[in-house]
């Protein structure tokens, strides 16, 4: 009995080991998201091609859309939109939310770099970043056609995160094979 | 005295533990913060030492300088002035930014470890003291017994052997009279 003790120092290092060794793989820049399952926050804002014309959650309902927040002083935006051409060129339907930018640089960068979007929403402010709980850009959310959330990414969506993120939501909730 | 010392560790634990989230920290996001209330001011200080930036991981609001923490000042100041509770200002975060963006986290299902551990190691260490304090006290205990014990026995044991030796006595003194 007293020879089994000597070793539960030993237990104990080896089992600290193994949770600090699976920390290891955790992202810790990744926060748990308080609005999957939710829905879409509700808005009233400008469009980034009309200030006049005002949108809302209701231009998007009935319809299975990604809503990307993207702006131009955001550098992994460019990584990503790419991407988001190659998507809409599929057939998913994109929703820009333009977050905290000049709409100028913004209006230009769409016609440089491609407009993947159906149309872009114009949060100068980041009152609907706010409410979405969005802390940094790019991020991608997919809400199905209840204006339900039902995945959030917070960084850039490239083919490996739409492989094993996106794509077996986004092809239950449409029912298409993608 | 042992006590003593852990009254006194304990208290310092405590005294570092408050530390953290009341030092009255500089506000590096030096906005100049208009209230319509002054009364309002304590209130906003403390909501942004406690509320985490969601960007800068280990800032709080107070001290970090990003976009978000900015706007999220700002975004306090205007639920302050609506007359919103301080707990009703931290669920509206909660609900956007989860659990994630307070610094003391609320007593649930997944914190109450966290919670606990610290009065689950104190507990520990007292049951750890306090076995580690009897285990030498039965082993004083036993010697003195033992000791007084055996004091009677040489007691009890010298009467008979008085009598054992008035009987000797007897005995020598017969044969000294039959000689």
């Amino acid at each position: 009995m007293n020879r089994l003790a000597l070793f539960i120092p030993l237990a104990l290092f080896v089992g600290l080991s193994l949770v600090l060794l699976l920390g290891l793989d955790k992202d810790p820049t990744e926060l748990p998201s308080a609005l999957v399952g939710e829905a879409f926050p509700v808005f009233n804002l400008p469009s980034l091609k009309d200030k006049q014309n005002v949108v809302t959650e209701q231009d998007f309902n009935g319809e299975v859309v990604l809503v990307n927040v993207w702006a131009t002083w955001c550098f992994a935006c460019r990584i990503e939109h790419p991407m988001l051409n190659k998507l809409s060129e599929q057939g998913v339907k994109i929703i820009g939310l333009n977050y905290k930018d000049q709409r100028a640089g913004a209006l230009a960068w769409l016609v440089e770099r491609g407009d993947p979007y159906q149309f872009n929403i114009f949060d100068a402010k980041g009152s609907l970043g706010i409410d979405l709980g969005v802390y940094g850009a790019p991020e991608t959310y997919l809400v199905d056609a209840d204006g339900i959330i039902r995945h959030r990414r917070v960084g850039v969506v490239d083919d490996r995160v739409w492989e094993s993120e996106f794509r077996a939501i986004y092809e239950q909730i449409t029912g298409v094979e993608q | 005295m042992r006590l003593a010392i852990l009254l006194l560790l304990s208290l310092f634990t405590f005294a570092a533990s408050t530390e953290v989230i009341e030092s009255p920290g500089a506000i590096k996001g030096a906005e100049v913060v208009a209230f319509s209330d002054e009364s309002l001011r304590p209130r906003y200080h403390q909501l942004l030492q406690e509320l985490r930036c969601p960007k800068c991981q280990n800032q709080n609001l107070a001290d970090s300088n990003s976009p978000i923490s900015q706007d999220l000042r700002r975004e306090i100041q205007r639920m302050l002035e609506e007359q919103m509770t301080d707990k009703q200002i931290k669920d509206y975060l909660k609900s956007r930014y989860s659990e994630f963006i307070l610094y003391r986290p609320e007593v649930n299902k997944n914190t109450w470890l966290l919670w606990g551990s610290p009065v689950l190691v104190v507990l520990l260490g007292l049951l750890i003291l306090l076995r580690h304090n009897r285990q030498p006290k039965p082993s004083a205990n036993k010697e003195v017994p033992t000791a007084n014990k055996e004091v009677p026995k040489v007691n009890k044991e010298s009467p008979s052997n008085t009598s054992d030796q008035q009987r000797l006595a007897e005995l020598l003194g017969d044969k000294e009279n039959q000689q």
